[in-house]
């Protein structure tokens, strides 16, 4: 039994914001007052629930060869063992075990792992074993999937249903992710879908088709967090308009647009690439079904990775930088390239820029979460500094006065007066990704809640407050004090609870042998790989 | 009498995931749809060596304190081999690295460990080889050997094999092997090139400029002729899905990390024309693991080093063949691979003349003059695990069969425990001085 007394609380959801009092824990859940509690003294400290990254790369193929990719950036940043802690390297593509210390040292005790392919989860997993102290949730690649879109063409809902169901529970996935959906069909023959009614080569079906039915798949199962969708276009100079046209076709159904930064350029001032975020912005403040992540950039070396590999390919011809691609049978693809943004060029610049509009022009902070897209708009490391960037108006300006002045000319970012509250920062690091993800333990301290909790000191510069939290608690055990890992415990493994179904083995059998490489019995993932795991309820399918 | 199906063999890189075994008792009795190399490994008998320390036969448990004292005792130990273990074991062996400050190889650093410093430099555009099934219709073998040395490659993945659109199997393809010798892969060519030995950058970089348009002066490249350089470039370009694997006739001759740099450019610059994908053709069963759980637990691939506390990355510094032939370390620790059978005559016997602990399920040329032996339960057939395929697919390796024998997982961690334990006990003891 655990009390932390005497800190100002920072709870959104139990809508609590400064207040003080005490938190009390025991057996890994927060619990009501009690006597006999050790305690811990929070006067003066803020207290807020553990933070939650709604989707960043942390393990798995792709996040493995980037870290291949970097040893350049490694040996930049290396990380000695203790006496309870392993050793590794840090910076850009932490390895598995710095991953850990690190989100845990900021206040952070859940991250999504944005995008498994199903055929790999295994990796994925077994890195995930090896990233201590945060629980983690996985999300499965489905965008370009060989079944998923033979099975939109024809036009069989249920079968697709069952088989998203499928994909999910052998994996051990949480929720279903959408790249660039179609565009790996056409990668195959090196080439992309460039909008919403291009079709996707040998399935004829369209970009808005797969998306369209994928929400539906998404809601008819229950999942607990809408589809997670990384749009078309994305990174192009018109993407804006792309991602408002994808966002209108949710027609009122949940959807979670993810780093939507990346998606947010237009035509703007007689420039061809410039920030588009403030229209997006008004969408999403008109349209409360609409949630999305930023993806802000951060000045400095990144390492893109992502499923969109026609994206990256263009990068690498861009950039002339190393390049790595892969195709998944039947599955996905994906492409890594290394970068660095430069605060100097323009499009860098505006890059930074339409991120930051978007924080300070989307209204509700519901519906906006904080994330790098790490490490492809940079390193989650960054956060403190974002929230700084956010809070702090004249640092923001101070900063903006650093990049390029073209960039800045053709932005609105200088009008933008709007500083986040704590509160609000408790939200979009917190209460609402927990919320969005359908995690009904986390991101709040009410009765029942995990004890998942972070204690920062008050400062005025905000970077230095969220770099290292005074106390986590992590189920309940103290796990950082004063920034410094006090203990390796292991997390666990969010997935999705979605009932067995043997008419879709059965009608996937032969398919599989046929086009697959390994037996169907090899696919799943036994459940004891990413033991401890937690299952999360999915209500029934709702009748057809 | 036990039958199990879709058994992953993980003798070879390919890890064959169809193998049926029938098992009586305690023993396998009978392997089906195996390659040769598959059922001898399965069929082999299990337990039949003793644990050793100098050569005489002790219990398990006096042999684990021998390898505990040689570690804690070495200022400067290696760990090597590891292509042979499952990614826990390999996990566990990085663990005891970072304990004891060592350095920590595995077995790529003498195969394909060019082919991923290549990677670095370049990138490397690749698929999984359920996509060279489905698609390729023009597939190169470089330096490699698959009928020999992966024998199912052909008919699993990558020649007769039917997929989505290769229904025509082998009629569907062509096949271009190079190679200094016409081995028994190259009888199955359409278009043999018969390379000058160590010129195999010369032929891929002749490739490559023509690819971007230039004209080639002279007649032969190494000892490709000119009219071969063209037909071979225009092949490739007309490919559908081209797919290109490697072995150590490239990652092994004179440039190294060089030619395969040039090749998986060649690759680059074919997908500006059409789709093209490589892939190396990996040798050991977990060898590609080994990479794979070295990398997310340290950031690099192998030719690490410890001795900061923090991992270092050092090819041709921390590589096994460098610091055996160099005499830097002063023990070493080989788990589940044969260097003595493998490594240039002076390293293989520089380990020797250390102390040398030996942990395999087989008594092999290493552990003959190994100062301890600790036998282990095979995996795959009496321990079970994750092995990663040459593409870098992970598949699950099942324990069929008992052993008497711990897992080199668990002897890995034991070591680990002991040395720990040693580790605290000079601690204590230097400050009761």
């Amino acid at each position: 039994m655990l009390c932390i007394q005497g800190g100002s609380i920072y709870d959104p959801l139990n809508g609590k914001a400064g207040e003080v009092g005490d938190i009390y824990v025991s057996d890994g859940k927060i619990v009501p007052s009690s006597s006999g509690a050790r305690v811990i003294d929070a006067k003066g400290l803020i207290v807020m629930p553990g933070g939650v990254d709604i989707h960043s790369h942390i393990a798995g193929p792709k996040v493995n060869v980037g870290r291949v990719l970097c040893p350049e950036d490694h040996r930049t940043d290396p990380v000695p063992r203790t006496a309870t802690t392993r050793s590794g390297v840090g910076h850009v593509v932490p390895s598995t075990f710095i991953t850990g210390h690190r989100y845990a040292r900021m206040g952070y005790t859940y991250v999504t792992e944005a995008a498994a392919p199903p055929l790999e989860a295994r990796h994925v997993h077994e890195e995930l074993a090896d990233i201590p102290i945060v629980d983690k949730g996985m999300l499965v690649l489905m965008g370009s999937n060989h079944f998923v879109l033979s099975l939109i063409r024809d036009g069989e809902f249920e079968r697709l249903r069952d088989y998203v169901a499928f994909l999910i529970r052998a994996s051990g996935g949480y929720g279903i992710k959408a790249v660039n959906p179609g565009g790996g069909a056409n990668w195959r023959k090196r080439g992309n879908v460039n909008s919403l009614d291009d079709e996707a080569v040998g399935y004829g079906v369209t970009p808005r088709e797969i998306i369209d039915a994928l929400i539906d798949v998404n809601e008819a199962l229950g999942l607990p967090h809408p589809l997670h969708l990384h749009c078309n276009n994305l990174g192009q100079p018109t993407s804006g308009e792309t991602t408002l046209e994808t966002m209108a076709l949710a027609e009122g159904r949940r959807l979670h647009i993810t780093h939507m930064q990346f998606g947010a350029y237009g035509p703007k001032k007689g420039r061809p690439f410039a920030s588009s975020a403030r229209k997006l912005a008004e969408y999403v403040n008109a349209n409360p079904n609409i949630t999305m992540d930023v993806g802000q950039v951060v000045f400095g070396p990144a390492v893109t990775m992502t499923a969109d590999a026609p994206l990256q390919h263009s990068l690498h011809r861009l950039t002339k930088e190393r390049w790595v691609s892969k195709e998944v049978e039947m599955e996905t693809q994906s492409g890594i390239v290394p970068l660095n943004y430069r605060k100097r060029t323009y499009a860098g610049a505006i890059q930074w820029i339409a991120g930051l509009e978007l924080f300070l022009t989307v209204e509700n902070p519901w519906q906006i979460s904080l994330t790098t897209d790490h490490p492809n708009g940079g390193p989650f490391t960054s956060y403190p500094w974002v929230i700084k960037l956010l809070m702090d108006r004249d640092y923001r300006e101070e900063t903006a006065q650093t990049v390029s002045k073209r960039a800045l000319g053709s932005s609105e970012l200088p009008e933008l007066t709007r500083e986040y509250t704590l509160e609000e920062i408790a939200i979009i690091t917190r209460a609402g990704p927990a919320k969005t993800l359908g995690l009904a333990n986390k991101g709040h301290l009410g009765i029942g809640a995990d004890a998942d909790i972070a204690v920062y000191r008050p400062n005025s510069d905000y970077e230095a407050m969220f770099r290292e939290a005074v106390y986590v608690l992590k189920g309940g055990e103290v796990v950082v004090r004063e920034g410094e890992i006090l203990s390796e415990t292991v997390g666990k493994t969010y997935v999705a609870d979605l009932e067995e179904d043997e008419d879709i083995i059965e009608w996937l059998k032969p398919k599989f042998s046929q086009f697959y490489s390994i037996a169907l019995e090899n696919y799943p993932v036994a459940r004891d790989k990413f033991m401890p795991c937690e299952v999360v309820p999915c209500p029934p399918y709702i009748s057809d | 009498m036990r039958r199990l199906e879709n058994i992953v063999c993980s003798f070879c890189g390919s890890l064959c995931d169809d193998i049926v075994l029938e098992i009586e008792g305690n023993t396998i009795s009978k392997v089906r749809g195996g390659c040769a190399i598959s059922r001898s490994k399965f069929l082999s008998p299990i337990d039949n060596e003793v644990p050793l320390v100098d050569g005489k036969e002790v219990d398990f448990s006096e042999a684990l304190d021998a390898a505990v004292e040689i570690l804690a005792k070495a200022r400067h130990p290696l760990i090597y081999g590891l292509s042979s273990a499952g990614s826990e074991a390999q996990a566990a062996a990085v663990k005891l690295g970072e304990t004891l400050g060592a350095s920590i190889d595995s077995t790529s650093s003498v195969c394909h460990g060019p082919g991923t410093v290549a990677k670095q430099l370049v990138g490397l555009s690749t698929c999984t080889l359920g996509e060279v099934k489905n698609r390729a219709d023009v597939v190169v073998f470089w330096g490699c050997n698959p009928v020999e040395a992966h024998p199912r490659h052909f008919s699993r993945y990558s020649v007769q094999a039917k997929g989505l659109n290769t229904e025509g199997g082998r009629r569907d393809r062509r096949i271009i092997v190079a190679d200094v010798r016409r081995t028994a892969t190259a009888k199955a060519a359409d278009i043999f090139l018969q390379v000058e030995p160590n010129g195999d950058f010369q032929v891929l970089t002749a490739l490559r400029a023509v690819l971007s348009g230039n004209e080639l002066r002279g007649d032969t490249f190494g000892g490709i002729s000119r009219d071969e350089i063209l037909n071979t470039s225009s092949v490739l370009q007309d490919a559908e899905y081209g797919v290109f694997f490697f072995g150590m006739g490239l990652t092994m001759t004179r440039g190294t990390h060089y030619n395969v740099q040039q090749a998986l450019s060649l690759v680059h610059d074919l997908n500006e024309k059409t789709a093209f994908t490589v892939i190396p053709m990996r040798g050991h069963g977990n060898v590609a693991g080994a990479e794979t759980v070295l990398t997310w637990q340290t950031g690099y691939p192998f030719g690490i080093n410890f001795s900061r506390g923090y991992p270092r990355y050092g090819p041709g510094e921390f590589t096994v063949t460098d610091l055996l032939c160099r005499e830097e370390v002063d023990a070493a620790l080989v788990v589940a691979s044969d260097p003595a059978a493998t490594l240039p005559a002076r390293a293989g016997e520089y380990l020797g003349k250390i102390p040398t602990i030996v942990i395999d399920p087989n008594y092999s040329a290493t552990a003959k003059f190994a100062r301890v032996f600790l036998p282990s339960a095979p995996i795959g057939v009496a321990a079970s695990g994750t092995a990663y395929r040459m593409d870098q697919v992970p598949l699950p390796l099942k324990k069929v069969i008992d052993s008497k024998y711990p897992t080199d997982c668990d002897i890995l961690l034991a070591i680990d425990k002991g040395v720990v334990e040693c580790f605290a006990y000079k601690v204590a003891l230097s400050m009761t001085h």
